[in-house]
């Protein structure tokens, strides 16, 4: 985790014109992600998480306007026209997305099309673009991959989908990769197997990766780094050792507070609740997002909407009174 | 002592696979054995394939048992009527996994809450509704939700909703079938928490379907662990989470997540090799034998007898009481 | 934070929103306004037309329109050209619908009761359904007002039950996705009688789909009912119909061009209409189309 970011995203706004009226999917996101570094988006349905990651591939919906700055290495990728786009994706930037299922053309065989990345981007011929599959399949634990090479979608189970959407992934040795929710549908055996391939993909590869999750436990698992978002804002960023130790913003206290611990200590106590529901935002706020769940909620959070400044050791939180406890040693 | 609530014994349910799919026959439920007691919630675990949803859907009758038999208040169920059963299915209800179509989009909250005690008492209109009022407020919804209709609520707010409409009726039995996974997880937590508080309210019991070990871990007093359509193992809490005896229990919750980083990253990751074999195809004897570190042929290639432990709990393994598990 | 408007729940934001889709595509507007029309022509066709559909005039046959007392010109028998038309809006309507709603009250019990229970009684009306929609649609038409006799309650007929196969199919459709929804499967948990299940909780859910069926039956069967006219097997003379009088055209196509050119014309703005209306109806329904 050194060097240039891989990916800078620098104020992105995604804003959308719906029947009800405008809607502010994402509303400020900053963040660097280096390479080697599992960078892990947090937040609960509808905090703009998946359209971040959408936007910096310039996948967002027709209707949506995306505002700021993406760089790729230094270069501004916002607002390229779909020619150079469609050359960084795959090749530069990949993604893998929660349901394989989905996203596997299910009338053509997995080898091709991981072959059809390689042919398209590195402009292999068709021989070498098989072997190379080959190998990709090896490379995320594929058992008997000569002949899974040859199988359609639909004869694999669920996680062997994954890993041949993340052999896709990797086929073309991008410098960051995007994963949404990539082990939510997945079972719990299943799920640690391709965890594990996403580190060893980090360690052996050194790839940047952006893991989108609302899995803390998933969090602890694999990330270096965590944003949490809420209402297409950020709310803190930290290294992941300190957000579990110290977190800072009352919204992340409350997260960690809802995730049922481990201790048979016989006592049931409830876990934490954070009332109401993730609003969707319709205009610029001014008031913190947060403000009306926030158990510490204090008067100056209605009059302005916080702005996310550093604090401790790469540490940003954006809330007016940070929760200063330390929750566990 | 007082008859158990629930007791299923030998439950087997079986589907034919259409020729075009493949053909065969998935053994979703195979010779399942549980009880649950009074006031007793009972965790069924396991992944997907593993025949929890089968065996819930078999105890509320949505679905006909091929085998065995399924006892409600000591009354066997297996195969009475839908008329019959009506007289019973008073005992028991269920709540759903997805809040978004487990109501009808067509009624309003109230509607959906009234309805079993409409059907079942015919009492009087004001009545029924004060009842209904009283059952939404109880379940942490405001009482002016009475007239919204579902689209116009949250999931978490769904599911209480369904929470409610399955207690009207006071059941003996409530099967909460994955009734948390497809919600946010700080509002999961609420939903947990509200089940807690209406079991120590409404003294029902519960057979608490879920994939996730941490929720089962927080509520439920005993755990019944399947794989394959076989339950591999049942033990309290503490037995199952502290001192598992059955490799597929431990390589669970070895592949579970704790939401702790350093603890999470200090445990020694050995995830479990190979893939869930075919339903249609399980292996022969002990079904977990493919992917079993402690597997040894050909022992395994037979079916593994029940062991019941000397607490109390029981294990289906040729190694149950050997050292070796350790 | 946000100013509070009133705020609409429910059934009337559902309408609403319905509503306001439906008038924002500019075709469906069209269609909208094409369908009224043709709606408020057939109503008070009596008091818009000038002249008695029947009356005959040998003194001034086949006159050429927009030259003279008649604005749309004569038929061959002197009736006024333009009073017909307004007449035929009447029969082309009524079959239309009333045809569309024979077919979808007879058809939706016995597509509910497909879909819902299966088995045997869903092989044998599914078979039966497959055979019927094996024939062309207005050969089962003509057959039947051949046995039936001429008339335009019988072409109503011939026209309903045309339709029945295919309303069987989209409410069976229909019923098979709802059957498998959770709050179906809590209904049968909550005790409550299979019959009841069908009518009072599956049938409201799966209402948006018959009306756009029906929405784009009736432009379906206005054809028909003219072409069962135009064969000489529907409605009779002297009453007024766009098909007969499309019929009746084909002998002065050399004379009188326009006798059917205006039939024809009329036949297809309406039919038009009704399209893109239930195209129109079809989106604003879709909650997931934008």
């Amino acid at each position: 985790m050194n060097g240039r970011p891989v990916l800078g995203v620098t104020d992105l706004r995604v804003r959308f014109d719906t029947d009800d009226g405008p809607l502010l999917a994402v509303d400020g996101m900053s963040f660097d992600v280096h390479p080697g570094e599992v960078l892990a988006l947090v937040g609960e349905s509808g905090c703009g998480k998946s359209m971040t990651a959408l936007s910096v591939l310039g996948l967002q919906p027709p209707n949506a306007r995306v505002t700021g700055s993406i760089r790729l290495g230094g270069r501004e990728i916002l607002g390229l026209e779909s020619r150079a786009l469609r050359s960084i994706r795959g090749r530069e930037i990949a993604m893998v997305f929660q349901e394989p299922m989905s996203s596997l053309n299910p009338v053509f065989k997995v080898g091709r099309q991981i072959a059809e990345v390689l042919r398209k981007h590195e402009k292999m011929s068709a021989a070498a673009a098989r072997r190379r599959a080959v190998e990709l399949l090896e490379l995320v634990r594929v058992p008997t991959p000569e002949r899974v090479v040859d199988e359609y979608p639909h004869q694999l189970s669920g996680g062997m989908q994954q890993r041949v959407m993340i052999a896709m992934a990797v086929a073309c040795d991008p410098k960051l990769i995007i994963a949404d929710e990539p082990t939510t549908s997945l079972d719990v055996t299943i799920q640690a197997q391709v965890l594990e391939i996403f580190r060893r993909l980090r360690d052996r590869l050194d790839t940047a990766i952006i893991l989108i999750t609302h899995d803390l436990g998933v969090v602890a698992d694999i990330a270096d780094s965590v944003v949490v978002m809420y209402a297409g804002h950020k709310m803190e960023q930290a290294p992941v050792m300190e957000l579990f130790e110290r977190p800072r913003h009352p919204y992340t206290k409350g997260l960690l507070g809802t995730v049922p611990r481990a201790g048979l200590s016989g006592t049931r106590r409830e876990l934490v609740e954070i009332p109401g529901s993730v609003p969707l935002l319709r205009s610029a706020p001014t008031q913190c997002v947060f403000a009306d769940r926030c158990a510490y909620r204090q008067d100056d959070c209605r009059a302005e909407s916080p702005v996310i400044r550093e604090i401790g050791v790469a540490a940003q939180v954006a809330c007016l009174h940070p929760v200063e406890v330390v929750v566990r040693s | 002592m007082s008859a158990p609530v629930l007791e299923i014994s030998g439950l087997c349910k079986r589907f034919r696979v259409p020729r075009g799919a493949g053909g065969g026959v998935v053994h979703a439920a195979e010779d399942v054995d549980l009880r649950i007691e009074p006031g007793e919630i009972v965790g069924l675990v396991g992944e997907s394939g593993g025949g929890k949803s089968t065996v819930a859907k078999c105890v509320v009758r949505l679905l006909e048992p091929d085998d065995g038999t399924v006892r409600l208040n000591g009354v066997d169920i297996t195969h009475m009527s839908q008329r019959r059963l009506r007289d019973v299915r008073h005992q028991m209800h269920m709540v759903f996994q997805n809040p978004y179509s487990s109501l009808n989009p067509r009624m309003t909250v109230g509607a959906i809450v009234s309805e079993p005690m409409r059907r079942k008492e015919h009492g009087s209109r004001t009545a029924t509704r004060a009842a209904a009022v009283e059952l939404i407020e109880r379940v942490g919804l405001s009482a002016e939700m009475f007239d919204r209709y579902p689209h116009e609520l949250s999931g978490g707010q769904r599911q209480r909703v369904g929470l409610a409409r399955s207690l009207g009726l006071r059941p003996s039995l409530l099967i909460a079938d994955e009734p948390i996974s497809a919600l946010d997880v700080s509002v999961q937590a609420s939903i947990l928490n509200q089940l807690q508080r209406l079991r120590a309210e409404f003294g029902f019991s519960c057979l608490f379907v879920s994939h996730d070990l941490a929720s089962v871990e927080f509520l439920c007093d005993r755990i019944a662990v399947m794989y394959l359509g076989r339950i591999v193992e049942v033990g309290t809490r503490a037995e199952i989470f502290a001192t598992p005896k059955h490799p597929y229990t431990r390589a669970l919750l070895a592949a579970a997540l704790v939401a702790d980083p350093v603890a999470q990253r200090e445990r020694v990751r050995v995830p479990l090799e190979g893939e869930i074999p075919s339903p249609v195809r399980p292996p022969v004897g002990c079904v977990f034998h493919t992917r079993c570190p402690i597997a040894e042929l050909p022992l395994c290639t037979t079916a593994p007898p029940e062991t019941t432990m000397p607490t109390g709990g029981t294990v289906r393994c040729h190694f149950a009481l050997d050292d070796r598990v350790n | 934070m946000t100013a509070v408007a009133t705020v609409l729940t429910g059934r009337a934001l559902a309408r609403r929103r319905m509503r306001r889709r439906l008038l924002a595509r500019p075709l469906s507007v069209i269609g909208l306004i094409g369908t009224l029309v043709a709606i408020a022509v057939a109503l008070f066709a009596p008091l818009i037309s000038p002249y008695d559909p029947a009356a005959t005039d040998f003194g001034s046959v086949l006159a050429a329109p927009f030259h003279g007392a008649h604005l749309l010109g004569t038929d061959q028998l002197g009736r006024d050209v333009l009073s017909r038309m307004f007449f035929g809006a009447r029969t082309s309507l009524i079959a239309g619908v009333l045809a569309t709603v024979l077919g979808t009250v007879v058809a939706v019990p016995i597509g509910l009761v497909a879909g819902y229970f299966r088995g045997w009684v869903d092989t044998v009306i599914s078979r039966l359904v497959d055979v019927v929609l094996a024939f062309p649609f207005l050969i089962i038409a003509v057959g039947m007002a051949a046995i039936l006799g001429p008339s335009l309650s019988n072409v109503v007929i011939a026209l309903g039950v045309g339709q029945i196969p295919v309303v069987i199919r989209v409410v069976r459709g229909e019923v098979l996705a709802q059957r498998e929804l959770e709050y179906v499967q809590a209904e049968t948990v909550n005790g409550t009688p299979s019959g009841v299940i069908l009518f009072r909780h599956i049938l409201p859910n799966i209402s948006n789909a018959i009306i756009v069926q029906a929405s784009v039956a009736v432009p379906t069967a206005i054809v028909g009912a003219a072409v069962l006219s135009f064969l000489g097997i529907g409605v009779q003379p002297p009453t007024a119909d766009w098909g007969n009088m499309l019929g009746d055209a084909q002998g002065y196509l050399a004379q009188a061009p326009w006798l059917g050119v205006f039939p024809g014309v009329a036949i297809f703005l309406t039919t038009l209409s009704f399209n893109l209306l239930g195209d129109g109806i079809r989106d604003a329904l879709d909650p997931r189309s934008r």
